[in-house]
Order: structure tokens, then sequence, then C-alpha cells
């Protein structure tokens, strides 16, 4: 066994010699294309150990390997599905797989990030690469050992075997595999011959959530470790001016009253760290206690007194200026096919609609919180974030440390839905940490949680279609929303393409309120808004909702343009799907569907609802899903996705009610602030394409279309279109079930 | 600071805690069973379920004081080998997402299915009602109560 470090490494090599150091039980791969192009050899690899390196395999000496999970888990199921990718290529029984969470490594991994519903689509060849480089490197040592050529020797299930039959286990080649050549030019397998993936493959972590094991950030302990409890101001545009601790500090369980946000003002005249909110400038008073209990109470016990520092701001007045906004000229155009303007002057018939939505929290169950330990060696950071590397280039700015002392573990996470993208809480944590000396947790309440958020923020949209001579001629999109909202790809979704003259706007209100990603942003609101324009507007043109749809589809065939995001293809076929499985448009009595058809974060979905009247009330009774997300990776995590997303959508086009008065948030917990129940589910029937393209994500796309064919089955059950959310409020009979 | 004799999981404990304390947080920060969940703090979404004297009960809302004399059972302490009929069935459906409210959905069903064992659709969602899943695994739960009864009955 080769353990000396004075043998010159390539990078390759480094990979898999860096491995026998670890002590022979286990051998790493850990390498390719998923790895860096600089990863770099440690400086002495006879003390390497195991945990100091990343890999993405190990295999042990019995033949059991284990995967690194590289991504940050918030519940889209990408801690089973990425390993699935590699065990798939690797050819290794799942049964013999164990999955670890990896921590953060810059130097070796690439975007370990959870956004935008990439993770599965940009790890797609990456991760199979790896597991099939592995896997030719076990047969290139099973063939040597044997004397025979590689080519003659396959390899299934952990087992490879020779033409005379012989065969020979993983596990007892390990340590000469790991001595070769990395091999390139590697073959992938044909979709056809998949055993892992297309499979039902349960939750990794199924058992330890069962039986109440510690995963979340919020279960993290150390010894010596307290809890700190931040209060901050009470309304957006306050900050603070005085304090009185005096009755918290005489409490047993407080340890301490401190301030923060010295060293992050300081940081902000830097600049603003990637995926951080713009922070208050503010002071913050924090309770440092024993327990969480302790420094809760704390908090309750501290006098405060704030000033205004900005405006306070209302949602009244955000309404005026953004319909204002609406109705002005500031724009910036973000598409501009055609001549709008020219298309409606000529039109027979111009539609326009407003659509209105809230800014919405995002109550993630696990609230925010951290763990950070400050000391001379490193900063360690624990806890639950979606840009781990974002979250230790900020601490390592707030701090003045260099990067390398910055140490991030990630926990699974009590659901993210973009809110944990932003690390204020991270930063708050390492501020914390920093001015004590201890280890510390902070923790947020749920009325820290939900009243200092980064919200969606509350948008506005007005659009307009032209028709001449039974066709759409134009279509002109405006968005006016808090802080903006509309993103670059966004105004190449459906329906660019389809329309000869095609504009897409946007203008942004400024303002103090945080506001940031929320699952499926840009699009979360948008989708409902021009789902239900189309229902309308086929409506107006009297022509079927469905035709009209294909008919448009049909115009992107016929002019392919580089400028389309989506492919009309895909997009038809989940129409065609939803309204077959569905029995869209044939007429059921006392069932009232609504349809809605959209593409976002690559995936393509039609979905369905079914509306029933109860008492005069609609009841929303079944929703049809038609997805094309290319292979279906884990088809039980997809299913959960779509399921979920859908359900998510019902519940906040439905019932999120989240606005703001003098700055102050509207609601605090769930008390004050509805999400969706059981009582209020509708059954979720999914149907996946078939189709061997490679994977597009899931945690976002069934979400967006659902809100409109919500809205559209609405209409026909009660002859009501509705433009603003939540609908619940502006449905005229207020006593909806559903 | 009073001392509170509490019976968990079939052990017994002495605590020091203020009598206000909630109990969650004495299961959590000091006995270190972390199953049982934080998420509102005002019993809005049975998170921190937990049973007391085989009734499913809200431990964020019950101080330490009034949890002495209770039979008190956490989700660590539901079955032994984590094969409890409804641990079992969310298993077998795949019911979490990101699992954080499970142990809270698992806690409340598994009281619920002691007391009727053969429920209807409409039964079960209206046990479930109080619990709440961000992402909305309703249905899965659902079909995976029904799994559970039928072990049971």
């Amino acid at each position: 066994m080769q353990t000396s470090n004075k043998i010159s490494f390539s990078r390759r090599s480094f990979l898999k010699t860096s491995v026998l150091a670890s002590g022979g039980m286990l051998i790493g791969f850990n390498l390719f294309n998923a790895c860096k192009e600089d990863a770099k050899m440690p400086v002495d690899l006879s003390q390497l150990n195991y945990n100091d390196f990343n890999a993405f395999i190990k295999i042990s000496e019995e033949g059991k390997v284990t995967i690194f999970a590289t991504n940050p888990e918030i519940g889209q199921g990408v801690k089973t599905s990425m390993p699935m990718l590699i065990a798939e290529e690797l050819d290794v029984l799942w049964e013999d797989v164990y999955v670890v969470q990896a921590p953060l490594d810059t130097e070796n991994y690439r975007n370990q990030t959870a956004g935008g519903s990439q993770s599965l689509r940009r790890n797609w060849e990456p991760l199979r690469q790896t597991g099939a480089t592995a896997k030719q490197m076990l047969v290139n040592a099973a063939a040597a050992r044997w004397g025979v050529e590689a080519s003659t020797c396959t390899a299934k299930q952990g087992v490879i075997i020779n033409a005379n039959g012989e065969t020979i286990g993983y596990g007892d080649v390990v340590l000469e595999a790991a001595q070769l050549e990395v091999p390139e030019d590697i073959s992938l397998k044909d979709p056809k011959d998949f055993t892992i993936i297309g499979t039902k493959t349960a939750n990794v972590d199924i058992d330890k959530i069962i039986t109440g094991k510690p995963l979340f950030g919020l279960d993290y302990k150390e010894a010596g470790m307290v809890y700190a409890s931040v209060i901050r101001p009470p309304a957006f545009g306050q900050v603070l001016e005085s304090f009185d601790a005096t009755t918290a500090k005489r409490m047993p369980g407080v340890i301490d009253v401190i301030t923060i946000g010295e060293k992050a003002r300081a940081m902000l005249t830097e600049g603003r760290p990637n995926w951080s909110v713009k922070l208050s400038t503010t002071d913050k008073i924090v309770v440092v206690g024993k327990t969480i209990w302790d420094a809760i109470k704390g908090a309750k016990a501290v006098k405060t007194t704030w000033k205004t520092d900005s405006n306070l701001e209302s949602t009244k007045e955000h309404d005026k200026k953004l319909l204002d906004l609406l109705n002005g000229n500031k724009f910036r155009t973000r598409r501009k096919d055609g001549d709008v303007e020219k298309a409606f002057a000529e039109a027979d018939k111009v539609v326009e609609r407003i659509y209105e939505s809230t800014f919405l929290p995002h109550n993630t169950m696990e609230p925010m919180n951290f763990f950070a330990n400050v000391t001379p060696e490193k900063v360690h950071l624990v806890g639950p974030t979606q840009t781990p590397e974002a979250a230790a280039n900020a601490v390592a700015s707030l701090l003045g440390r260099p990067i390398e002392d910055i140490h991030v573990d990630l926990t699974r996470m009590g659901g993210g839905f973009g809110r944990r993208l932003y690390n204020d809480y991270v930063i708050e944590a390492a501020e914390i940490a920093d001015k004590i000396k201890m280890p510390v947790k902070m923790v947020s309440t749920r009325e820290d949680d939900m009243t200092t958020g980064v919200y969606r923020p509350a948008c506005k949209y007005k659009i307009a279609a032209s028709i001449k001579d039974g066709k759409l001629t134009g279509y002109h999109l405006k968005e006016a929303c808090v802080n903006g909202n509309m993103y670059g790809l966004v105004p190449n979704f459906f329906p660019a393409g389809a329309i000869a003259n095609y504009q897409v706007d946007s203008v942004p209100l400024r303002s103090n309120i945080t506001t940031g990603a929320w699952r499926a942003p840009y699009t979360n609101f948008l989708a409902i808004a021009e789902q239900s324009f189309f229902d309308e507007l086929a409506e107006e043109m009297e022509v079927d909702r469905v035709q009209l749809h294909m008919d448009l589809l049909d115009n992107v065939k016929k002019n392919p343009s580089p400028k389309v995001d989506y492919s009309p293809e895909r997009l038809q076929g989940v129409l065609q799907m939803v309204v077959e499985k569905s029995n869209y448009g044939k007429t059921t009595e006392g069932v009232y569907q609504g349809l809605s058809v959209y593409y976002c974060h690559n995936t393509h979905v039609a979905e369905v609802a079914d509306v029933i009247l109860d008492n005069g009330m609609p009841f929303i009774k079944k929703v049809t899903c038609a997805i094309d997300c290319g292979i279906v990776v884990n088809p039980l995590g997809a299913l959960n996705q779509a399921k979920g997303g859908v359900l998510d959508g019902i519940g906040h086009a439905m019932y999120a009610d989240f606005s703001f008065k003098d700055g102050v948030p509207s609601a605090n917990n769930f008390s004050s602030y509805q999400l969706i129940r059981m009582g209020q589910t509708p059954e979720v029937d999914v149907h996946f394409a078939k189709s061997d393209i490679a994977p597009t994500g899931l945690g976002e796309p069934t979400l967006p279309p659902i809100g409109g064919a919500v809205a559209n089955a609405i209409y026909k059950a009660t002859g009501q279109r509705l433009y603003k959310l939540p609908f619940m409020n502006n449905l005229q009979s207020k006593e909806v079930i559903g | 600071m009073p001392t509170f004799n509490l019976k968990i999981n079939n052990k017994a404990y002495t605590v020091e805690a203020d009598s206000d304390t909630p109990l969650l947080w004495v299961l959590r920060d000091q006995i270190n069973l972390i199953g049982t969940k934080y998420s509102c703090g005002i019993g809005q979404c049975g998170a921190c379920t937990i049973h007391t004297d085989g009734i499913a009960n809200r431990s964020c809302l019950l101080q330490v004081s009034q949890a002495e004399g209770m039979n008190i059972t956490t989700i660590e302490g539901l079955s032994e080998y984590g094969d409890h009929p409804v641990q079992e069935a969310w298993k077998a459906i795949d019911v979490p997402q990101c699992g954080y409210c499970q142990s809270g959905q698992i806690m409340t069903a598994a009281a619920f299915l002691e007391k009727n064992t053969n429920p209807s659709s409409e039964e079960i969602r209206n046990a479930m009602n109080g619990n709440i899943c961000r992402c909305a695994s309703y249905r899965s739960i659902e079909e995976a109560v029904k799994v559970a009864a039928k072990k049971m009955s």
C-alpha cells in the first residue's frame, strides 16, 4: 500500500491516492467533472484524516459504498436522488449504499446550493460520470488480477465477472483499483439499462425522521453551547434607540445581554455579500441564555425604544404606487418583438386586465437558526442554509478572517422555499459568537421568523392582448413589483415566440421591506396572472382554451427561435396528457374544471383543477397534473415534490394574506396567518411524461400553474373571475372551503 | 429553582426549571429528546405533539409544572425499534419531504388510531387537521394513516 507523500501526484492521482492514506479500510474516488478543476492536494498526505477531504464515493473492502451528498437538502429530495445517479453508474445495489451529507467544500465541490430546482439538472452528467469512472477502475483492477483484457469483463451489482465466468467483488479489488490510472472516455449507460434511476427509492433519512433522531439545525448541540435570541426592530424602517436589560440580566438563565450590528455595518461599507439581504443598519439586542427558553424569556423582559429611521411603509400606499407605476411610463423593456402598439391600434379588440398579489413569508417549519463558534483557530458554522458558500464568504468578510478559517457543516433543513438562500441569520450568529467568545446557537422564534423575513414581494401585472380577425396579434405584459421581480429569462417563457408582437416591461417600487426568492420566484404569481388571462382571452375569442394553446404552440414550432426558453412540443405533450387524464372538456354534472399550462425551471407542467359546489360554495375536489421533467430519477421523491408543489400553490393562492401597516407585518404566527391544512387538500393525480431526455428539477415547477387552474375552475363554478390574492378574501361568498 | 419529577418514555427524570417552562424546551434542551420539534410555540402547528397519558398533547403549551405525574411519550419512545405501525406506514409511503413536522404528525396519528382503528377519510382529515406540514405532504400522510389503521385493527 502506498502511503508515501513523496510521490508526485497529478490532480487525479491525488484523488485516488489520498484515499490510501486514510488507513486502507475505505477507499474514496473523488474526482472528475463534479469536482473543480483545481481541486488541491493537501500538504501532508500521511496526516490525512478521511473526513478532511471530500469524496463522492468510498468503497470499503466489504463492498459497502458510502456516497457523499454534496448539495443542501431542504426537502426537495436531492440527498437521495443525487447519490442515486452515482450508484446507478457505479453499478452497486442501493441496499449497499450509505449516504452522508458532505460539508461545504469550495476547494473541491462545485455549486453546493439548493435553489432554482437545478441540482439534478446540473449534476446529471457529472455524477453519473463519477460513478462510471470508478466502476471502470474496479473492472480494470479485476482484469489486471486475472490477466485478461478489461474489455472482456463486465460488472453488475458490485460484482465483476470475466469471460470465464469468474467473479470478484468490488471490495476485493478496491485497493488495487485505487492505484490504477484514472481512465478517460468513459461511456455512460443507456437509459433503458438503468436499474436504480427510475425506481421508487425512499428518502435516505427516513428512519431518522420517523424516530426523531437529530438531523436539523435546531437539533445540533455542542458541549458548552449557549443560545441567543435576537431582538430586531418591530417595524421595517425603525432602528434601535435605547434599551433597558436590567430585569433580563437578573434572570438566572440569562448569561448576558449584548448588542450586535457594528460588524455587519462595517462589512456593508465594502458592499453587500452575495445571497445576503439588505441588512438593516440598526443595532440589535441579543439575549444570551443557558437554554433557548432562557434566551426567549430574557428577550421578553428587555425594554426597548425604537426610532424611525426611514419610511414606515403600508400595503395601502404600495397598492396605489404600484398601480400608478403600471399606468406610467417608467418601465424597463425586457423583451420586445414586433410592435405591440401598432397591433393594439389595428386590433378589433384589446383585452386588458390587472392582477394583484400579496407579500408572502416563507414560514419554513423549522425557524431560522444557526450555530457559530469563533475561535482564533477557526470559525465553525453549523446549520441550515441553501447557500453555504455564500454564508462562508459573508462570515469571512464580517469577521475579517481568511476564507480558509471558515468551516460550514450542513444540516438537513426543515424547509427552505428560498428563505435559506439568504444568510442574514448566519451573519447574526457569527457576530454574536465573535462577541461572546462562546459556541452559540441563534434561534428565531416563529414570531421573529415571520416578522423579520425576506418576503415574496407584492406584485401587480397588467396584461393586454389584441385580437384581430379572430387571432391574437399582440401581447403586452407589464410588471410593477416591490423591489422588482422580473428576471432575465422569464420573458422568453410562453407565450414568447407564439405571438408576433410581444413585449415584456417591468418597473420596481423601491422599499425598505426585505424581499427575495420564494418557491418558484419570478413565476409563482406571474403564472396565476397569465393563465387566468389566457382563460379569459379564449372566452373573448370564443375559441376552445386547449385549442388556443395548441395553436399558439404550433406557431412556435413553425418559427423556432433561441429566444424561446421552453419546448413547444413538450408543452403540447403535457397539455394533451392533462386533458386526457382529467377528462377536461367532457362535462361531468356538478364538476367545474379549470386549466393551466406552464413552463418554468426547465420543466413543463399542465394542471386541471376540479371544483364542485358544496351548498353553493366552491370546493377543490381534485387536481390532475401532467409533468414533463425528462427522466424521472426517483418516482417516489418526484411524486412528493409534485403533490407538495400543487398543494402549496393552492394554499398560498387561496389563503395567504400578508401585508404591512406602518412597517409592521400583519401576521406573526399561524394564529393570524393561514397555511393550508389537511382538510383543505384535494386529491392530486400526477402523471409523468415518458422520456429519455436528461432530467430537470421538480422542487418548484408544479407550484406556479395551479393558482390559475383553480381561478379558472372557480370562474366556471361561480361566474366570478379572480384577479387578486388571496382568492379567499376576494370571493363574493366568503364561506369557501377548499 | 424548583425541581420536577417527570416520567418520560417509561423513564424517570428530575429536572430543574422555572415552573412555567414549556415541556417542549425541557424535553429538547434538558433531557435531549430533540425528536419533539419547535415551530410555532402557541399550539397552532402540532410539530411538538407528544402523548400525555396516551392523549396527543402540545408540549409547547404544557408547562413543566403541569407535566408531573403524567405518563409522557415522545417520538423517541413511541416504539423501541422505530417499528410502530404508524412509523412503518410512514416509511412504506415515504411520507416526509423536509421531515421537520413528521414526528408531530406521527404522534398525532398514533394517538388517534389507538381510539379509532377503522377511521373514514373524513375522520382522518379531522384528526390530522391540527398538524401543519409546510411541504404539504398531507395526501401521503392521509394514505399512511390508512395503511397504519389496517395494521392496527
